[in-house]
Order: structure tokens, then sequence, then C-alpha cells
């Protein structure tokens, strides 16, 4: 496809490399010949419609979903035929902010922080509280917050506490999925800035998979755009658009200006056809 | 040309052959499932033991806290055994051999069934609600994620737990049972201590203890084993945790009847081929 660039990167060497990655369960095929790699220091934003994959590619990338097909190569290490011990000695190198921030809510917030030194290291009771302290701080948290339940938080808080834990082991890759869903605008600026910080103060390489655009612009330097599969045929590639933001807001693809601007287009018509075609069988 | 009703009759039979055998793959998937889930437990437990922090939670959610519902179901089967016992002995003038029939019953057979009956109730479905909304909210993700690996961290301690201290319970609802027996027969009934606990000394012995006991952990492990399964293989909603715990409980009840009727008889075998006297006295 045209439409098809390549973005500029701040160093050539592939930090993750997806070669023709296939993703199915059962009969669904979610995910069909992803070709991707992301440059070391890069922040690469993945957007699209809900239900395009964009959450199963970057479950597939830290290997809590393993491919059907193709390979997911980091530091040019083959992630998708590592054995379950080998696959978790590498997932140091990760950090992941889930969606729902999904913190254990049996352990506090500063034991949910602490929870990757205490798997891969020894610290001290001292120690650990100081990392955990200053790792909040980071993200804007006051301190009493460390022996709060996460039910006790408000989102944005559980948000900022699920980023701090993914960054406590100084990740080399960070992926954040949908960081701002279900955030307020406020909120969710907080949330850029903290991304747009991690990404300056820290030399990681970040992932982020959202639909919103307002984050995908402000904070990646490459936007990658999905579509489902059960709305292109069986020819066309599932990345439509692969460039900076300035290039996405002048890209010619009718379906990728639908998507930056919010349109539903044919969405509205196939609504209409729905309802017309039960209205016709009721009848 | 076949007529409708022959073509709608072999398409019956066609869909019921089809779903008998999505039934059968779906058997023998889950079969295989839960055996390298089962495997995965025996490699993680051979490898490294858990910490401390998370053995003990375990420990004090299975062992503690299903200790008062385990003694006071005991001491009422001791209790209900000797009242419905009584009437049916005292018939053929034989209420003194009351403590015999209750304590082995219970020392064999409901001691051992009734405590792993209340633990997967009580903590075997709990698991698979814990272990299924962990699954929901993505917290076994987010600890993959982390390197640390779930079987070890989440299912390791409950399935040692279940294992290390179902013989405690089973030998606290025995105790139990055998007071309750006791207190309604001699306190209610009016039958003679002396001959109650002489007759219970003369049918009861060591290896009926043993045997309760022995039984009991292949219950401990199918309880935490089937609980943690369901709950790692929940599906997603309120629905599917509510379902998954449901089904823990089922499946355990149904595994401690098949595993006490199994090991029943091979522990009956291996007496009857070290003791041949002792099984020509029954």
């Amino acid at each position: 496809m045209n439409d098809v660039q390549s973005a500029g990167s701040r160093t050539d060497e592939p930090l993750v490399e997806l070669r023709q990655l296939d993703v199915s369960f059962g009969r669904d095929c979610v995910l069909r010949d992803i070709s991707l790699s992301v440059s070391n220091g890069q922040t690469l934003a993945i957007i699209g419609e809900s239900g395009c994959g964009k959450t199963v590619l970057l479950k597939t990338v830290i290997g809590l979903i393993r491919p059907s097909g193709g390979s997911v190569l980091f530091d040019n290490h083959d992630l998708s035929s590592m054995r379950e011990d080998e696959l978790s000695r590498e997932r140091i190198r990760f950090g992941f902010v889930f969606q729902n921030a999904a913190l254990f809510d049996s352990l506090t917030v500063g034991q949910n922080v602490s929870f990757p030194l205490r798997q891969h290291g020894r610290f001290s009771q001292e120690e650990l509280k100081q990392k955990v302290l200053s790792r909040l701080a980071a993200v804007g948290l006051p301190d009493w917050v460390i022996m709060k339940k996460p039910a006790e938080l408000s989102g944005g808080m559980r948000k900022r506490v699920g980023l701090a834990r993914a960054l406590v082991m100084d990740p080399e890759l960070v992926l954040y999925d949908e960081p701002t869903t279900g955030l307020d605008p406020i909120m969710s600026d907080v949330i850029n800035e903290l991304m747009l910080r991690t990404s300056r103060e820290n030399p990681v390489t970040s992932i982020i998979v959202t639909h919103d655009m307002r984050t995908a612009t402000k904070v990646a330097d490459r936007i990658v755009m999905m579509l489902p599969l059960a709305r292109i045929s069986f020819e066309d590639p599932q990345i439509i658009f692969d460039g900076t933001p300035s290039e996405l807001t002048a890209c010619g693809d009718t379906r990728v200006q639908q998507f930056v601007r919010g349109e539903a287009g044919e969405r509205l018509m196939e609504m209409r056809q729905a309802e017309n075609s039960y209205l016709e069988t009721a009848e | 040309m076949p007529n409708d009703s022959t073509t709608h009759r072999n398409s019956a039979i066609s869909d019921w052959v089809a779903d008998w055998g999505a039934a059968v793959i779906d058997s023998i998937t889950w079969l295989g499932d839960f055996g390298l889930f089962c495997g995965r437990i025996v490699w993680w437990l051979s490898r490294r033991w858990p910490k401390r922090e998370t053995l003990l939670p375990s420990f004090y959610q299975v062992g503690v806290l299903s200790l008062p519902v385990v003694a006071l179901t005991g001491t009422f089967i001791g209790m209900v055994l000797a009242e419905q016992s009584y009437w049916q002995f005292r018939q053929l003038g034989l209420q003194t051999r009351l403590g015999a029939v209750i304590n082995m019953s219970l020392v064999r057979e409901l001691g051992p069934v009734l405590a792993a009956t209340m633990l997967a109730g009580r903590v075997g479905s709990s698991m698979a609600a814990e272990l299924g909304t962990m699954r929901v909210t993505e917290q076994i993700d987010a600890l993959s994620s982390m390197g640390a690996n779930p079987i070890h961290y989440l299912v390791v301690p409950r399935v040692l737990a279940c294992l290390l201290l179902i013989p405690a319970l089973t030998v606290m609802a025995d105790f139990m049972g055998v007071v309750g027996g006791y207190f309604y027969s001699v306190s209610l009934l009016g039958i003679d201590m002396h001959h109650y606990w002489y007759n219970s000394k003369q049918f009861v012995g060591n290896y009926d203890m043993f045997s309760g006991v022995v039984k009991s952990l292949f219950f401990g492990v199918a309880i935490a084993t089937i609980g943690c399964y369901r709950g790692f293989h929940c599906t997603p909603g309120a629905e599917g945790v509510g379902r998954a715990s449901t089904a823990a409980f089922v499946y355990s009840f149904i595994m401690i009847l098949v595993l006490d009727l199994v090991i029943g008889i091979l522990l009956n075998a291996i007496y009857i081929a070290v003791w041949p006297e002792g099984a020509r006295l029954f």
C-alpha cells in the first residue's frame, strides 16, 4: 500500500521486531501477517478502532499470548519459541501498564509497586520503601497512598500506581494498554505528560496502544494504524498507516482520516442497513 | 431422490453425531489441559519452594479459618450417627456396640469425606472465585508480565496448604465426631460408658485412622487443583466467576467421592495382603 511509510527513529537498532505475525483464537483470526519493527528509544503509538487486535498485539509482544504464526524478536531473541521460565526472566526487561491498572487488590499500593523488586531482587525493607516512595513521587502521588489498598484509590491514581509499578525495575521497553481510557481530560493529560517524561528521562522504548488521538499525537514519534480483519479483504494488509504524527494528518486514506476526525462514516450506513433488515424480518 | 422426511432424519442423525463428537473432543481437550496444569504444578513444586509471605496467607485461609466449620460438622455428624444407629441396634439388643459403629464410620469414611466436602465448599470455590476474578481483571497477566510465574505464585501455595493441612482437619473432624457421638450416646441415650469405649477399641484400629488420613491427602490435592484450574480458566464477566466457583465445588465433590471409592478399595486390598488374619476377623 502506498500510504504505508516508515517513520524516522532515534537509533536504527530495532529492539522489537514482529515478523509475519499471526494470532488466532480457535477459528477467529485476530492478527494476520503483521510485520513491524520498533527501534531503540522510539515511542510508537498503535491506533485503531475497538476490536482490531491492538491489545492482542501488545500481549503477544510480551509473550502473554503465543502467536499462531510468525515470530516476536526482542533484542534479537525469539520470544515466541522461549520456554515459560526463559520468558519470565526476559520479562524483567519489560514494563506493562494495563488498561485498568491490574493492581493486586489483596496487596497495598506499596506492596504492589515493590512486587517486581521483591520477586527479582534482595532489598532491605528500608531500601524497598525508598524505591517505592521515589517511584510514587515521580508519578505525582503522595507518601500516604503507600498503605492504601487499590480499591480505595480513584481511577487516575490507580493508573499512576500501575505506571509506577511498571517503571520500578527500570525497564527497556514499556507497553501501555489504553493508558488514558476512562479518565477525565485533565487526568488524561497528566498521564500523557508522565509518559512523555518517562521517555525523556529514561532510555526506554515505548509502545502505546490507544484510540485517543490526543495521546497518540502528543506522546508518540511514530504512529501505526490497524484495521479489524473483518473490515478488510484477504489480500489487504492489516496495518494501513505507518508514519509520524504530522504524516498522519496529511494522509490521504479516507479510513485514516475518518478515524483521526472521529467520523462514523459508513458505520452509520451499516447501522441503518442492520435496522432495516431487522424491521423487514419482524414484518 | 430422497424425500423431505428422509433428509430431515439424516440431518438430525448427523447433528446428533456432530454433537457427540464435539462433546468427546471437548472432554479430551479438557483432560489434556487439566493434565498439563497438574504437570506444571508438580514441576514448580519440585523446582522452587514458595516464599513464606505467599505460603502463610494460604495456610491461614485453609487451616485456621476452616477449623471451626470442620469441628462443628464433625460434632454433629457424630451425634446424628448415634441417634440414627441407636434405634436399629436397640431392636437387636446391641446398643453397647454403638461406639464401634460410630467411631469406625467416622474415622474411615465420614471424617475424611465431610472434612474434604467442607473444604471444597469453603476453600475450593473461594479459590476459583478469587483466581477467576484475578484472571478477569488481568491480575494474572500482570503477574506474568512482571516475570513471576502464576502457577508458582498463586497455585503452588494453595495446593501445599490443602495437602499439608487437610490431614489435621480430618483428624479434628474425627476427634469432634468421636466426642459428639460419645456425648450423645452416653449422656443422652444412656449407653454404658465402659462398653461404649471397649467396643470402640475392639473394632477401630490404627489402620482405620491411617486410611482416613491417607485418603484426605488425595482429597486435598484434588480440591486445590480443581479450584485453581477453574479459576485460571474462568470466562469473562461476573457470570464466568460464578460458574467457575460452582464448577469448582461440583467437580471437587465428584472427585472426592470417586477417590474415596478407589482409594478405599486399594487400602482394603493392601490391608488384606499385609494382615490376612486380621481381615478374616471381619
